[in-house]
């Protein structure tokens, strides 16, 4: 075959990129979960017809899924039997290509004049999947059933007709069913406008031209990657990153990475982490990878994503550690939370090849918390769900950002005045949490403090967090964010949960207060070469007090909170006044 | 009304242009814009266009001024008054950053925080007062503020929506302490919930407020001063205009109102033509915009988003932005990958060819190559810069890459702009609901002329549409206005719960504040026309979709009928299974001034007997097939009612007209041109 000509060759690149941000569109504005319509918590691609391999991927999805839905493809793949068209398969098995439970996968064979071309396929968070606690985000389960409905890849659409068999299956086993139906109906129609849009292409260009384009494109992003990597010095760098606990044993758990730069490729070694842990703070391999894809992602967010992408990253097997779980761990903790602390431990090893690229760690938790009783006003059930934000890190150009959202999403926080209206709460206070940005050069952005009080109703809190034993890291001298905070107060007596950032089923009455503060973000630099006058600035807000600025930047202020430049210089240890 | 001017502030040139319907004549200018204050190009263009302000009947005006200032941040001091516990809601925004992938941003509040001060008040979601007002806190507060240095104030309390109790009677006791009439209440700009997007209405409002209000001031002095006793209307972003009297009370209703109204314009031409669907599209130096127009009625907005962090909630014209733009900049990826964009020359150094220090290849040098654009017209005179050189640089940075001459690379590079263009208005227009196919294009500004056929053909949309004058469509937006304001309510209740008298009285008092606006104003009128329309989902969801409400009473089962109906037509799906939810009201009292008639836009003691002599030149073009030996025709000597097919070029003043050599053209009644595009047959 001749070579694909380089204009064809970009025009077929972004029109698959097309039919992806189309299916993402689709799916986005007709779902129902508040987590796919409003935190965008979905992703839709195309994948090989061989492998799973990954063809392209929507950019509207959210960051998590840059690598995993090609795993659970591939298994698809490899379990269908008597695939026809109209067939679509659903399956949210972690151990088969999964993150947590909630994320629901379908995959649709994709026929073009009668042949299997490729598949599609697409993710969305739903927001209940039945076990132990609404939403799923359990703290302290020990095995996968306490979690939840668990599939397989089964046919959900046989030739284009929905089993209602097994949609009943479904729907008997979760809570809010009704209107779950409602996004199943918007999940598979999204992969529908997928298969429109991909057929039009093919029409356009022919099948082989987009085949053999196809091909080449992956190769050229593995170059594009390589070009990357290479720009960074030869070199092995290691770092550790802990998550709290595992919410049922009171230790935290390790991640230790050792990262092999050599040429155009990254050698990512997990060797040294913590083993299998009993509760839901295991990582299921396809999350673990992917938790390294969307850190580099970070790090170059101008390569495109397809398989080729991935070529030049190799992820040593890590069987043996609680980043690889299998069957019956408990995983919930995984895609929320476990990821997050993996993508922190991949930024501060790239920090130390290409600190001017990098920043410090960010809040890095979703702040997920959840609210299920009885509202006394209705005498209906209820279920909230909260996730909050926190600082990201210093940079070597700015300060971090405030109240940044988690490192695997892209979801906003719904806002107080709807959260009121729909639950019996009220908030006391939604502020900025003074102090909270790690001390550096630039510092770390600052976290939130937020309280919550019961109205008229009963009910149990739980909650998913983490940083709540080590605040976010800095890097290159600068000082780690604040830790994250949770007290709830139960008649008037404060408690203090004995995992700090994880517990379930706390009895919450009318009166009583959830108190949270969020992490602030990692210090960039040290604290001593932060100019005096951003620090004063910055006490001026009210964002440190003077002592503060004292002892952690060595900043001697006047009364009037204005840089005293003879004493600064004095702290400083450089002599002559600098400013 | 016989004597109208529109005049419109861009970026780069202020439009303005003078109809004269009694005499039948236009006029028209193009100068400059006077960054610092926009009145001095304001006058520079009446100036120009030999005005008489004496013997003017109406001036609307368009302007960036708030949006400028927002940009730039060159806004007024703020104060703000707040829930107590809640003064850093505008800081901390709700939870995210500025791009997906990236763990970096700044953001920086409208209103800073040590002029963000706390008072004991709560109001319950349902309105009920949890705390009293503490008036004296607010007398302190308003006091300390004021002597801070703040010049305007904002009032912005959690539920105001529901109940604005608090909100009014702090502004009551602010009022006697404030030096000056800038104060903000949060619920008076925005009725709705949400309390970051309302608080940020609120402080956009006060930032810009006391600008606004200087250069409306000041504009109506020199416009007097020049003996124009009339009315001053000013654009707003929902596409109507508002007498400069009352316009900075609600200033950030003027904010994006430029683009605004180029879709007004394009909506009254298409709907005289015979084309009331259109898409709009103006491409610009850095970006082009796109609006959707169903029915002759642009498609709005209240979710828009001026900046990172900075929603602008109120009903606006939906005119979304796409990164690419005559500027954009070809290069070679690491995969060996041609881009086009989304990094942008801008207008400095801007492109190759403006020989004011670009040396990377732009859409526009592109062009240039392909002949498209007319070498004689556009390469710079104070630094020349040759075709040659233009030609030698797209080889260097694109061709020889991918084994390409110059012209090959060019046609490469418009190739892949038009393709990202086109895919970025098919999401534009997906996302609201619609198929580009069942539009016309309607292509203006000075670069949109030349692309809409070739994006026509990618979107498969039959028809291009370009006025009279692409040029200074902006402007003719603005003569052809109507006074118009909108008002919006949120009640977020299921509809079967919802007492729909509540629905018919919450509607008639929209109706009533409108009305009462109108009367302020005292602008003149033919007629008031109403606009309902409820913002409606099922239980549960996220996204609204708009449904029209056809009169004040309307019963449950017909509004559920009509969001059903919507629904379906949107997402093909029916759920029957789950409850509706009335999220919000909304109405627009728009009050129609008389009609204008275009049909002197194109003076016609320019026009040519004959298509063939209106051609005044010949040369080389690309197409997709090759290049042709192309006629170029002058856009105002083109008679009335000709036909003609491609290849051509139409050139005029501002901008240029590319015909592919399949596609036809009529030139209709009053100057504009129709060119019919054939559709691409499948390979």
């Amino acid at each position: 075959m001749s070579e694909i000509d380089p204009v064809t060759l970009v025009v077929i690149q972004n029109g698959l990129q097309q039919v992806c941000n189309e299916m993402d569109l689709a799916f986005q504005r007709s779902a129902f979960s508040p987590v796919i319509a409003e935190a965008m918590d979905r992703s839709d691609g195309i994948y090989d017809r061989r492998d799973g391999a990954l063809i392209a991927q929507g950019e509207l999805g959210l960051p998590i899924f840059v690598g995993t839905m090609q795993y659970s493809t591939r298994t698809v793949i490899e379990r269908a039997r008597n695939v026809v068209p109209g067939d679509v398969y659903i399956v949210n098995d972690p151990y088969l290509g999964g993150t947590h439970l909630m994320d629901v996968r379908m995959a649709k064979p994709f026929y073009y004049e009668g042949e299997l071309f490729c598949w599609l396929s697409n993710t969305g968070h739903w927001r209940d999947t039945g076990g132990a606690v609404p939403g799923g985000f359990s703290a302290n389960a020990t095995e996968v059933e306490q979690e939840g409905l668990r599939l397989p890849p089964v046919k959900l659409f046989k030739a284009g007709v929905l089993d209602e068999e097994i949609r009943d299956i479904i729907l008997s086993n979760i809570r809010v069913a009704g209107e779950t139906i409602g996004d199943i109906k918007a999940q598979a129609a999204a992969l529908d406008v997928g298969e429109r849009r991909l057929t039009e292409l093919l029409d356009r260009y022919g099948k082989d031209v987009v085949e053999q384009a196809i091909g080449e494109l992956r190769g050229r992003a593995a170059q594009q990657m390589r070009a990357k990597i290479a720009e960074l010095p030869d070199g092995t760098y290691e770092s550790v990153a802990w998550v709290d606990s595992d919410g049922v044993v009171d230790e935290p758990l390790k991640i230790a990475l050792t990262l092999k730069k050599d040429g155009g490729d990254l050698y990512f070694d997990f060797t040294g982490s913590s083993a299998p842990c009993k509760g839901p703070m295991n990582s299921v391999i396809a999350t673990t990878h992917s938790a390294v894809y969307l850190a580099i992602k970070h790090i170059f967010p101008e390569v495109p994503i397809n398989a080729g992408t991935y070529e030049p990253l190799h992820i040593a097997d890590c069987h043996g550690t609680f980043l690889h779980a299998e069957y019956p761990r408990p995983v919930s903790g995984c895609a929320a939370e476990v990821s997050q602390r993996i993508a922190e431990a991949v930024f501060a090893a790239m920090a130390q090849a290409v600190p001017e690229k990098l920043f410090a760690a960010p809040a890095g938790t979703s702040g997920n918390l959840a609210l299920g009783g009885v509202d006394d006003r209705t005498g209906k059930p209820f279920v909230m769900y909260l996730f909050t934000g926190g600082g990201y890190g210093g940079n070597a150009d700015t300060d971090g950002l405030t109240n940044g959202c988690s490192t695997i999403g892209i979801s906003t926080m719904q806002p107080i005045e709807i959260l009121e209206q729909r639950y019996p709460v009220l908030f006391e206070d939604f502020s900025l949490r003074e102090g909270s940005g790690g001390a550096g050069e630039q510092r770390g952005g600052f976290g939130v403090n937020y309280r919550i009080r019961i109205r008229d109703a009963w009910g149990r809190a739980s909650f998913v967090m983490d940083h709540g034993r080590y605040g976010p890291q800095g890097v290159l001298g600068g000082a780690d964010g604040a830790p994250n905070r949770v007290v709830i107060h139960q008649g008037g007596v404060a408690y203090h949960p004995p995992h700090l950032s994880k517990d379930q089923d706390i009895a919450v009455g009318p009166g009583d207060v959830m108190e949270v503060a969020t992490p602030g973000g990692g210090g960039y630099g040290m604290a001593a070469e932060r100019a005096p006058e951003a620090v004063a600035s910055d006490v001026r807000r009210g964002y440190y007090t003077v002592d503060e600025a004292r002892d952690l930047w060595q900043v001697a202020l006047t009364p009037e909170n204005h840089v005293d430049p003879d004493a600064t210089a004095r702290l400083r240890g450089t002599g002559a006044a600098a400013e | 009304m016989s004597r109208l001017v529109g005049c419109d502030v861009g970026g780069t040139f202020t439009d303005l242009i003078m109809l004269d319907d009694d005499a039948g004549t236009v006029r028209v200018a193009k100068v400059p814009t006077t960054v610092e204050n926009q009145a001095f190009g304001f006058m520079a263009a009446l100036a120009g266009a030999e005005v008489d302000l004496a013997t003017l009947d109406l001036i609307i005006h368009g302007t960036t001024t708030t949006t400028n200032a927002l940009l730039e941040r060159k806004i007024a001091r703020c104060g703000l008054i707040t829930t107590a516990g809640f003064r850093d809601v505008l800081e901390l925004g709700r939870r995210t950053r500025p791009n997906p992938y990236g763990m970096t941003g700044t953001f920086t509040p409208l209103i800073g925080r040590l002029d963000r001060l706390e008072v004991p008040e709560r109001l319950d979601a349902a309105g009920e007062v949890l705390t009293p007002l503490d008036e004296d806190a607010v007398r302190d507060a308003a006091r300390q503020l004021a002597e801070a240095g703040c010049e305007s104030l904002v009032i912005h309390f959690l539920h105001a929506y529901v109940n604005p109790a608090h909100e009014l009677r702090a502004a009551e006791i602010a009022a006697e302490v404030w030096p000056n009439p800038f104060i903000t209440t949060g619920h008076a700009i925005l009725a709705q919930f949400r309390e970051y997007e309302r608080g940020v209405a609120a402080a956009v409002n006060g930032a810009i407020r006391p600008v606004l209000d200087r250069y409306v001031r000041r504009l109506r002095n020199e416009l007097s001063e020049g003996g124009y006793a009339r009315d001053l209307l000013v654009m707003q972003g929902n596409g109507g205009s508002v007498s400069s009297a009352i316009v900075a009370e609600t200033a950030i209703n003027t904010v994006m109102s430029g683009p605004a109204s180029g879709v007004i314009a394009a909506a009254y031409t298409g709907a005289n033509s015979g084309y009331p669907d259109v898409i709009t599209y103006d491409m610009g130096g850095t970006s082009s915009d796109v609006g959707l127009i169903r029915g002759g009625i642009p498609s709005t907005s209240a979710e828009l988003q001026l900046e990172y962090g900075m929603p602008i909630h109120v009903p606006m014209v939906d005119v979304h932005s796409i990164g690419a733009g005559g500027g954009s900049i070809a290069f070679i990826n690491d995969a060996g990958l041609l881009q086009v964009g989304p990094r942008s020359a801008g207008a400095t150094p801007g492109p190759i060819c403006y020989g004011r220090g670009g040396t990377e290849p732009t859409i526009t040098d592109a062009n240039l190559v392909l002949g498209r654009l007319n070498p004689d017209r556009l390469l710079a005179v104070d630094n020349p810069v040759s075709l040659d050189d233009v030609r030698a640089r797209m080889v260097e940075a694109v061709g020889q890459h991918l084994g390409l001459d110059a012209e090959a690379a060019a046609a490469a590079i418009v190739h892949v702009g038009n393709n990202r263009m086109a895919g970025a208005m098919r999401m534009v227009s997906l996302a609201r609901g619609h198929d580009p196919r069942d539009f016309a294009l309607f292509a203006f500004g000075g670069a949109g002329p030349l692309h809409a056929v070739a994006l026509a053909r990618e979107l498969a949309i039959p028809r291009v549409l370009v006025p009279a004058r692409p040029g200074i469509t902006n402007a003719i937006g603005c003569v052809v206005a109507d006074l118009r304001h909108d008002y919006v309510r949120t009640l977020n209740k299921p509809l079967a719960e919802v007492d729909m008298s509540e629905v018919a009285e919450a509607l008639r008092a929209q109706i009533a504040e409108g009305r009462a606006m109108l009367e302020r104003e005292g602008a003149e009128i033919e007629r008031v026309e109403l606009i309902h329309d409820a913002g409606m989902q099922f239980q549960g969801q996220s996204h609204m979709l708009t449904v029209a409400i056809p009169q004040v009473e309307i019963t449950r089962e017909a509004l559920q009928e009509a969001f059903e109906r919507v629904y379906y037509d949107r997402f093909a799906l029916r759920l029957p299974e789950i409850k509706a939810v009335l999220v919000s009201l909304h109405t627009a009292v728009i009050g129609r001034r008389k009609r204008v008639g275009l049909d002197s836009l194109m003076e016609a003691d320019r026009r040519a007997a004959t298509v063939a002599d209106a051609q005044f030149g010949a040369r080389q073009v690309w197409y997709d097939d090759g290049t042709q030996t192309t006629p170029i025709f002058s856009r105002e000597a083109l008679p009335l009612g000709a036909t003609f097919t491609g290849p051509a070029i139409v050139e005029q003043l501002d901008s240029t007209t590319v015909i592919d050599p399949d596609c036809t053209v009529t030139v209709d009644d009053v100057g504009n041109m129709i060119i019919t595009v054939p559709q691409r047959s499948a390979r």
